[in-house]
């Protein structure tokens, strides 16, 4: 693979993002399957690096699982979107970060419809008016999440503890990197490094010491859609999507796969206990699984954090062997132990899938 | 003013240009052959073989360069600057001489695709991936770390052409021809190894065009696949895995290459845009210059003194070019006699 | 443990492990069958086609894509009345490679 190629479409796809100043809105569902992410980016933007990022408590989803189900009409959406646009204007920003990267793909995408047909702004700013009295300026940036923290990403390196890096043989970990689809499969130029080649997240891993690998199923989607997996008689299909991503990438032996999206590490790292259970196979190594972390727990295991204060016991796949790998220091009694210290419950360990 | 000896500029000595400048110097003219490129030959010099009787490229060459040897020549310049005049033009060259002359003819070519703009096919990234100018270079100096003992060879036709996205809506003519001549000649070199093109329609317009292909498919086994692939990714062994639609299957196909080679398609020369509007002739929609008429005028231009010859004004192949760069001579030695 | 749902296979034709031992006796026994262009004169014309889906082109297709019991399927129907071959630009004797490949079995050998 020529390096360099890669680096040319990067440098065509580089997105000037705003360093300070944001408005954050959260994910319906991220708190749930990754508990301390949403935390960490904050605790790590704010206190550590001493950005603003400001969040209302008055704030929605984005109505983007409504809108990709189809059960509200698209108008519905782009109000209550409005509605978000004006709570970041009553606050006085004009930044907006996004948690969740369907969210970042709808607003994208409603912000470009907005811009191509004039009249339904106008339409929808009526609707808000009429809905709840208020009125907003739409935000000069959107950018996700991943995005920031790619910006910061040589801060985060500068006051790392750990680097991606196996402990006893000095080699970069091997990492796999999945980008949601919402990110720049729609608008490549959104994203950062373009549709075939985006580097948010590679950008991280290998400021932080990893080595990304690029297999044949990269681009494949994991199959977090809502209407494929909605309906269960059709979650066949979301398997199989990520399974052939495993094939993909079991060659490689990766070391952890890291994702910018909420559904995707939930796929990701759900399925594998899935497909262990359907055909006895797994992909880490000696029985294990391949360790799925968002960006946030990687950068908050970088800069020391207690694992199991970044809610890594709630993953499905064992994160204790990429523990033992980079070298963070865990204690295995603490991790079903919760906030006040009190036992939480243990969960029951699948057939096949070697769990802790 | 009549000039007994008038002086035409012809810009660009590829064959287009040679040519011309070899009817011209024989018609009595002066034509003055202007190349930004240290050689003469333009893209044909650095062909291997050409269809449909696989002749060397070098042989067309050799050819024009010794009937075009007292011509002329100003090798490693271009223009800095054209201008009408009453009774001809003057151009500037980079080299700081300037240059009056009674005519004016764009043999300025085409430009080849930039194949690395098809980011899924990844040209530039994955070390299997090369275009068919990369081929053909290989064929002529079988230097190329990038070509090794393949076993399996794909040819993706169309690469930059009939492309809306790629800013290029237009068929570029050869490129079908050239996949199935230069898949043969890898099945020649490389016997045992499974050559596949994918292609959208072929196009074989030509004199014995279609016996390429009937030869291709019947006597080297090479497997047609008509659909679009879709991206390239790179397999563990560093070996390229190709995904596309079969449409007449109906299902998409999957497969894993040592070699994929573009066919990177035929747009127009910026350059000859930029001199074409300071002599105010106009450029086509597509990108190319605009002929008088696309039937019964296509060396001339809309405006007097400015003459066309070869792939200026659109894709074409070798034998049309020298059959235009020839009528184009003539052109403008009537363009002369009318003068006077 | 029943998820209430399966995997399901890739629809995409892998044509790295494809079994094309058939095509390969086929085109060995009748070289013609190469030349094929996908034209479709041959299904157009077929006199089986609107009831039973004989095509030729399908079948010379499918043994090339993995789809043998379709092709099987459709070998069956053929009333072997040569209209196809009449009409097949190339000029490949369709007939001849129908009865050619009734005689092989799905690995290529010659049984009948």
């Amino acid at each position: 693979m020529i390096y360099q190629g890669k680096q040319k479409i990067w440098a065509d796809y580089q997105k000037e993002i705003p360093d300070n100043h944001w408005f954050y809105v959260r994910s319906c569902i991220r708190q749930n399957f990754f508990p301390a992410s949403e935390k960490y980016f904050l605790a790590i933007c704010r206190d550590q690096l001493g950005r603003d990022i400001y969040e209302s408590e008055h704030h929605t989803t984005c109505a983007g699982i409504a809108y990709h189900c189809d059960t509200i009409p698209q108008e519905t959406a782009m109000t209550v979107v409005a509605r978000q646009f004006a709570l970041m204007t009553e606050a006085g920003y004009e930044n907006l970060v996004t948690s969740c990267i369907t969210s970042f793909g709808n607003y994208t995408e409603i912000l470009e419809t907005w811009r191509q047909f004039p009249e339904l702004e106008e339409k929808v700013r009526e609707h808000l008016w009429k809905a709840c009295r208020r009125e907003f300026k739409k935000p000069k940036y959107v950018a996700h999440a991943s995005d920031l923290m790619y910006k910061l990403r040589g801060e985060i390196a500068e006051r790392a503890h750990f680097q991606l890096v196996h402990r006893a043989t000095g080699e970069p970990l091997r990492i796999v990197e999945h980008i949601g689809c919402h990110y720049s499969k729609m608008f490549p130029h959104k994203g950062v490094g373009g549709a075939e080649y985006p580097c948010v997240l590679s950008g991280m891993a290998e400021s932080w010491g990893g080595r990304v690998i690029d297999y044949p199923e990269r681009r494949h989607c994991c199959g977090f859609g809502f209407r494929q997996y909605f309906v269960k008689a059709n979650r066949g299909y979301s398997l199989s999507n990520t399974h052939k991503k495993f094939e993909s990438m079991e060659p490689y032996r990766p070391d952890a796969i890291i994702t910018n999206c909420p559904g995707c590490p939930y796929f990701l790292d759900r399925w594998q206990y899935v497909i262990s259970e359907m055909e006895g196979k797994t992909y880490g190594q000696n029985g294990y699984g391949i360790p799925v972390l968002t960006y946030e727990e990687l950068a908050g295991l970088v800069l020391g954090v207690d694992p199991w204060n970044l809610g890594l016991q709630v993953h499905q796949v064992a994160v204790e062997p990429l523990l033992d790998k980079i070298g963070i220091p865990y204690d295995p009694a603490r991790k079903y132990l919760g906030m006040d210290e009190k036992k939480i419950m243990t969960p029951g360990l699948p057939t096949s899938l070697k769990c802790f | 003013m009549v000039n007994r000896n008038p002086v035409i500029a012809v810009i660009g000595a590829g064959i287009a240009g040679l040519e011309a400048a070899r009817q011209l110097a024989d018609l009595g003219y002066s034509p003055v052959l202007i190349e930004k490129e240290p050689a003469v030959g333009g893209h044909v010099a650095q062909w291997n073989r050409l269809f449909p009787d696989m002749t060397p490229a070098a042989e067309v060459i050799d050819a024009l360069k010794k009937q075009t040897a007292k011509i002329r020549t100003l090798l490693g310049t271009e223009i800095a600057s054209i201008n009408r005049l009453k009774d001809g033009f003057s151009l500037v060259l980079t080299d700081g001489t300037s240059l009056l002359c009674q005519a004016v003819l764009f043999a300025t070519g085409f430009q080849l695709f930039n194949a690395a703009k098809k980011e899924e096919y990844g040209y530039g990234i994955y070390d299997r991936v090369i275009t068919n100018r990369d081929l053909e270079a290989w064929f002529n100096t079988r230097k190329d770390m990038r070509i090794k003992q393949p076993e399996a060879v794909g040819f993706v036709h169309c690469v930059g052409s009939r492309d809306l996205k790629a800013g290029n809506t237009q068929c570029s003519k050869v490129c079908c021809i050239t996949a199935i001549k230069q898949a043969i000649e890898i099945k020649e070199e490389f016997p045992d190894a499974e050559v596949y093109c994918f292609y959208m329609d072929l196009r074989l317009f030509g004199k014995k065009y279609e016996d390429f292909y009937i030869k291709a498919q019947r006597d080297y086994g090479i497997h047609f696949i008509r659909g679009r692939v879709s991206e390239v990714g790179e397999a563990i062994d560093g070996r390229v895995v190709v995904k596309a639609e079969d449409t007449l299957n109906g299902k998409p196909v999957k497969v894993t290459l040592d070699l994929l080679v573009l066919m990177a398609g035929i747009v127009c020369n910026p350059d000859a845009q930029h001199y074409a509007r300071q002599v105010g002739v106009s450029v086509d929609d597509d990108g190319f210059l605009k002929s008088r008429d696309n039937i019964a005028a296509i060396t001339e231009s809309s405006r007097p003194g400015v003459f066309f010859a070869g792939a200026c004004t659109g894709a074409k192949t070798i034998p049309e070019t020298l059959a235009e760069a020839r009528s184009a001579a003539l052109n403008i030695h009537h363009y002369f006699n009318k003068r006077k | 443990m029943d998820f209430g749902f399966k995997r399901s296979p890739s629809s995409a034709v892998n044509l790295d492990t494809v079994d094309h031992a058939r095509y390969d006796r086929l085109v060995q026994l009748e070289p013609d069958a190469l030349t094929c262009i996908g034209c479709g004169s041959c299904s157009a014309t077929c006199t089986a086609a609107p009831w039973s889906g004989m095509s030729v082109r399908k079948v010379i297709l499918g043994l090339q894509r993995g789809r043998d019991d379709e092709v099987d399927r459709m070998l069956s129907r053929c009333m072997l009345c040569g209209k196809c071959t009449m009409v097949c630009p190339r000029g490949i004797n369709t007939r001849h490679l129908i009865l050619t490949l009734c005689r092989l079995d799905r690995k290529g050998e010659v049984v009948r």
